[in-house]
């Protein structure tokens, strides 16, 4: 028994620890970002860093405006949703509810695998096939726009939001169907009245979990978008080139010299794509948290 | 019984782990009682790196006591790590910044420059474009911002999507300083992470004017005679190696003061018969 209890203790002690280092590396990163993204506003108000129309790093002197890379990250990640979401729900719908269990079994491998792809490859069929029928389609000087990005991007945030709302479809009680059927209405009336309904706080969650990623996606945005720091207009910025946060970091960090001004405005940069993040996932686990309530009814 | 048959996998694992480790500590161990293993770093540039690589194989297979290790990052990363005294060679393709030499100094490192060869930057087009060269004047216009129509520089009446490399390259900032005389790029340009992509867009964009290193010529782009006050100079081979055309830029190695041992063979490796025939073969031009 005693030796028991040592094992216990034993695997107790080294679980605490594993979440204990997770921990820990979550503050050194945000300790050192936060640091030399500071280091910026030593040499460089932080009101024009937060309102600065123009990013021009390397002119002299130099501009370190974040408002263009901002907006065109919301650009970018706003058109993904307007395409993603209707798609996404109108495919956890179809194979929470309508599809014969054959063929969502075949469906989700498939859903999966769209997770899976490198983001670099979305990034090159992106360039090379995507941006030529933009350009050619609506009669623009370049495709690579920001609806390119948002076109890629909402294929790289289906699979989570397909799985999460499938999920939150799934966990409505079979009891709220039931009565609604053996009420007389329809099966489409069901799951557009109380299903739906029902299964909304589980959807939002992913549809704003979808947001997290489409913002911190890089490789795909940096191909596609042409990364022209220029504040877009909207909503007909989309068929303008713009440039993200996360293009910027991934693009400049490559030969820029460390300690210098344009290292600590990237950090910065980072930093403030780090606070959208972090509140984001904030907002998701409130909805997720209000949902599980929910579900239990 | 199951619990113990894991348990005796599990060690008999651990004990094979341990045997490897061990063999191959021994085995290292041997190694370096035979021969003295002399070995550096090389960091930095991406431009300079597949230079770097190429002649660093042939070196080593010259020479198999000695181990060279070729790592890319950019320019600033390479000369940083150097400033660090983390490596022996730094590779870039810009000369080192003012504000860099002096954290060098305080440091106590004293970074000296080796050219080890020339990359040549061309400014092309779509083939479909008319033009068939543009003097810097043009040029300068075009990227920051005074020409937006092809008509302004004696070509057909349709807009230029002007596309450059991305701000922390070396390229950028040569291109910036030799042909557009220290002007600002305008502000609505497409910024292209790589030669790569700039090769790509304009390919497939008959709008389109970009600069990339000689290595990225293909068939699918034009590339242009350019004019820097001398007449029209046609982006050749031979007008480089001829100092003749007027893009043309060094590729450096920075050592710590006068380099020593290994890391001066190497750089004079480079500098050989042998290893300029390597810089020709990569695709960059012998210093």
């Amino acid at each position: 028994m005693i030796h028991r209890r040592y094992k216990e203790k034993g695997i107790e002690s080294g679980l605490f620890i594993a979440s204990a280092v997770t921990v820990f590396a979550l503050f050194l990163i945000c300790f050192f970002l936060f640091r030399d993204g500071y280091l910026l506003f030593e040499t460089f108000p932080f009101t024009e860093f937060l309102f600065g129309t123009g990013w021009f790093p390397t002119s002299s002197p130099p501009k370190f405006g974040l408002l263009p890379l901002l907006l065109g990250s919301l650009l970018v990640t706003f058109g993904a949703i307007i395409i993603a979401v209707p798609l996404g729900v109108a495919a956890a719908i179809y194979i929470a509810e309508l599809a014969s269990p054959k063929v969502s079994e075949f469906l989700k491998p498939f859903i999966e695998i769209l997770a899976g792809i490198p983001s670099v490859v979305y990034g090159f069929f992106g360039l090379v096939v995507l941006v030529p029928i933009l350009q050619d389609a609506l009669n623009l000087p370049t495709g690579q726009t920001a609806l390119a990005g948002s076109i890629m991007l909402a294929m790289m945030a289906l699979p989570t939001i397909i799985s999460i709302s499938e999920d939150a479809i799934n966990s409505v009680p079979l009891s709220l169907k039931e009565g609604s059927l053996a009420l007389g209405s329809t099966h489409w009336q069901t799951i557009y009245r109380v299903t739906l309904p029902a299964a909304i706080s589980g959807i939002s969650a992913a549809v704003i979990l979808g947001i997290g990623r489409a913002i911190g996606e890089t490789m795909t945005v940096l191909m596609v978008t042409g990364n022209m720091a220029v504040i877009p207009g909207f909503p007909e910025g989309l068929f303008d080139p713009v440039r993200t946060m996360t293009a910027t970091i991934a693009l400049e960090m490559g030969e820029v010299a460390q300690g210098s001004d344009h290292f600590h405005a990237l950090f910065a940069v980072g930093s403030v794509l780090f606070i959208i993040t972090f509140i984001i996932n904030l907002i998701a686990d409130r909805i997720k948290t209000k949902y599980r309530l929910k579900g239990g009814l | 019984m199951i619990n113990r048959a894991k348990l005796w996998t599990i060690t008999l694992v651990l004990i094979m782990v341990v045997a490897l480790f061990g063999a191959g500590c021994t085995g290292n161990e041997n190694g370096e009682d035979e021969v003295e293993m002399e070995s550096i770093i090389v960091k930095g540039s991406d431009t300079v790196l597949p230079l770097s690589q190429a002649e660093a194989e042939i070196y080593m297979e010259n020479n198999p006591e000695t181990s060279i290790t070729v790592i890319g990052g950019g320019s600033g990363v390479g000369i940083a790590a150097l400033i660090d005294g983390e490596i022996e060679i730094a590779m870039a393709s810009r000369s080192i910044k003012e504000s860099e030499r002096e954290t060098a100094e305080t440091n106590g490192i004293n970074p000296m420059e080796h050219v080890v060869a020339w990359d040549g930057i061309a400014v092309v087009v779509n083939p479909e474009n008319t033009i068939e060269g543009l003097t810097y004047e043009q040029i300068r216009g075009i990227y920051n911002g005074t020409y937006s129509n092809w008509a302004d520089v004696g070509g057909n009446d349709m807009e230029i999507v002007v596309t450059s490399r991305d701000s922390s390259s070396g390229t950028y900032e040569y291109f910036k300083e030799e042909a557009m005389s220290e002007d600002e790029y305008r502000a609505d340009k497409l910024t292209q992470p790589s030669n790569g992509a700039i090769v790509q867009t304009v390919s497939q964009n008959e709008y389109a004017i970009g600069y990339i290193g000689f290595a990225y010529l293909d068939d699918s782009i034009k590339p242009i005679s350019l004019d820097a006050g001398e007449g029209m100079i046609e982006a050749t081979e031979a007008n480089i190696l001829g100092g003749e055309y007027p893009l043309a830029r060094p590729l450096y190695l920075y050592t710590n003061g006068e380099p020593e041992g290994l890391a001066a063979d190497f750089i004079n490796f480079i500098q050989s018969d042998e290893g300029k025939a390597i810089v020709t073969d990569v695709g960059y031009f012998p210093a």
